[in-house]
């Protein structure tokens, strides 16, 4: 990883590009408490709220890992992959607050270091680089003690 | 017989496989033979409902259209659907409520495709705004991916195993090997299925359904139309083609995340609980009238799941189904008696389609190698991505 490379996100808008404090960026329907992730910014999608006032929130950082699983092989594009290919993990965790599950890939560790019910904590990892930049996704690690 | 019932005079399928060819001849020699196998004459058909596909290499070919002209334009009336997996639940329904509302007394219904090799991919080009392409360009989300976030579900809710898990495989592999559109006919043990290379842990490569070419088509007519041509036809009761309810708090593909629920009541009936739901309160029967089902197998373990959601046991009890044989054939209400995606492979808009002609060949008592014993009744399970339910039954 080449030092003067810089740091983008892979996605622009939804997620703090905060390395020591990531979040990720949602909307909250001032109406009814409803949360959307990725921002629903125009219409609260429940079908009892005719609400349009979605202003932004930032998201729990810590949830209860879901499930998981991992990817063996190489996806096809848009994915960049590394060649060569390395495996990935993917979790779902369940944020109490919002009672959502957010997915994301893993940072840190394989299927045989998780186990259902664990807490998981948000963090930034390097999702895929070119020769100018590399591209920093949110991601979800088990959460330090 | 239910006032919203219609007649299945017709069915015909071209068998599954990776023949690479233009799905349009799928789609013929499926139509072809169910004609045939009705009786009737294409020129006999007023309506024709095709199931689309937008992938994999034909956009710009609109199916009913493009079926029409194969067969020979005939001035029928056309409508194509889109549903994703449900695409052919889709067009079933086109058809179907054409001849209720008496607009036409014979429909055909046609869905075919032909696919790339590996997993199902988005759209090319630079597509932020399409979740099916962020999903695999920020996540590598294929469609394993959520099918292993099942499965492991499965083992942590209810202590599934991977051996439940390759069983299931087993049990269809068996099934599928008499039947001559399967693209699969072997019979794998448990041994080789745990033997193949893992995918999406905890599925293993013979456990996740391949990408296949096939067709499959249906003649539908009024209940009148049909009892002048033929006597006790196989029925459709119910189509059901259901989205979910608001917070849908399951995660779905192409999904990032479920809906939240901190700001509506979670409904009572979870969206897969409730494809068959609605199919099952259309049609007046319940899941005990069934002799047998055809569910959407995306994987082994997901076949377990639709055990649960179409009603044939309680949440927690498809493991104990599956290894008392209760969803073998011979089994109390066998489940996939064609094989299954297993051993067809998915061929999108025809799936939905295809699940109807197992169900008919079943009742009629023509599935031969693989038939169900007194087949009266059957349910049909699929889902589209987007949020598209499917569900079919069929009953004399």
């Amino acid at each position: 990883m080449s030092p003067q490379k810089s740091k983008k996100p892979a996605i622009e808008g939804w997620f703090d590009m905060d390395e020591k404090a990531p979040r990720l960026v949602g909307t909250r329907c001032a109406e009814c408490s409803t949360v959307y992730f990725p921002a629903e910014k125009v219409f609260c999608r429940n079908p009892h709220c005719a609400s349009s006032d979605l202003p932004e929130v930032r998201l729990s950082t810590r949830g209860r890992l879901w499930s998981f699983t991992n990817n063996c092989y190489p996806p096809p594009p848009p994915y960049v992959s590394p060649d060569p290919f390395e495996p990935y993990t993917v979790a779902a965790v369940e944020l109490e607050a919002e009672k959502m599950v957010v997915l994301g890939q893993v940072a840190g560790a394989g299927v045989e270091d998780l186990e259902a019910g664990m807490e998981m904590e948000l963090t930034l990892d390097t999702l895929f680089e070119d020769d100018e930049n590399e591209y920093v996704m949110w991601k979800w690690r088990p959460a330090a003690a | 017989m239910g006032s919203s019932d219609v007649a299945i005079l017709g069915v015909g399928m071209h068998p599954w496989g990776k023949w690479g060819r233009n799905f349009v001849e799928y789609g013929v020699k499926a139509a072809r033979d169910a004609l045939d196998d009705a009786g009737l004459a294409w020129t006999d058909v007023q309506f024709v409902a095709g199931g689309a596909t937008i992938r994999n290499g034909y956009p710009g070919q609109v199916p009913a259209a493009t079926f029409a002209q194969a067969l020979g334009w005939s001035g029928a009336q056309v409508a194509s659907s889109y549903g994703a997996c449900a695409t052919g639940a889709q067009a079933i329904n086109t058809a179907r409520t054409q001849i209720l509302a008496g607009l036409c007394d014979v429909a055909l219904v046609v869905g075919a495709d032909t696919t790339p090799k590996g997993f199902f991919a988005p759209q090319g080009g630079e597509r932020f705004d399409d979740p099916d392409w962020l999903r695999f360009r920020l996540l590598g989300a294929t469609n394993p991916i959520y099918f292993g976030l099942y499965a492991r579900r499965r083992m942590e809710a209810y202590g599934a195993t991977e051996l439940d898990f390759a069983r299931a495989r087993v049990k269809n592999g068996r099934h599928g090997l008499a039947n001559p559109n399967a693209r699969y006919k072997k019979a794998f043990t448990v041994e080789d299925v745990l033997a193949s290379p893992m995918v999406s842990d905890p599925l293993r490569l013979l456990e996740i359904c391949a990408t296949s070419d096939g067709g499959a088509a249906l003649v539908l007519s009024s209940m009148e139309f049909a009892r002048r041509h033929t006597t006790d036809p196989a029925r459709i009761a119910a189509v059901s083609t259901v989205t979910p309810e608001f917070p849908q708090t399951v995660i779905e593909m192409p999904n990032f995340s479920t809906d939240s629920a901190a700001g509506a009541q979670v409904p009572d009936t979870p969206f897969k609980d409730s494809i068959a739901k609605r199919a099952y309160e259309q049609a007046g029967l319940g899941p005990e009238d069934m002799n047998l089902a055809e569910v959407y197998d995306l994987s082994s373990a997901l076949e377990l799941d639709w055990y649960e959601n179409i009603g044939l046991c309680k949440p927690g009890e498809a493991e104990r189904l599956l290894n008392d044989g209760d969803t073998t054939i011979g089994g109390r209400i066998p489940v996939n008696p064609s094989g299954g995606l297993s051993c067809f492979g998915e061929a999108i808009p025809a799936q939905a389609i295809a699940q109807v002609c197992e169900l008919t060949w079943q009742i009629r008592g023509q599935a031969e190698g693989r038939q169900v014993e007194g087949a009266r009744a059957g349910v049909t399970a699929n889902q589209g991505l987007f949020g598209h339910g499917s569900s079919v039954i069929v009953r004399r």
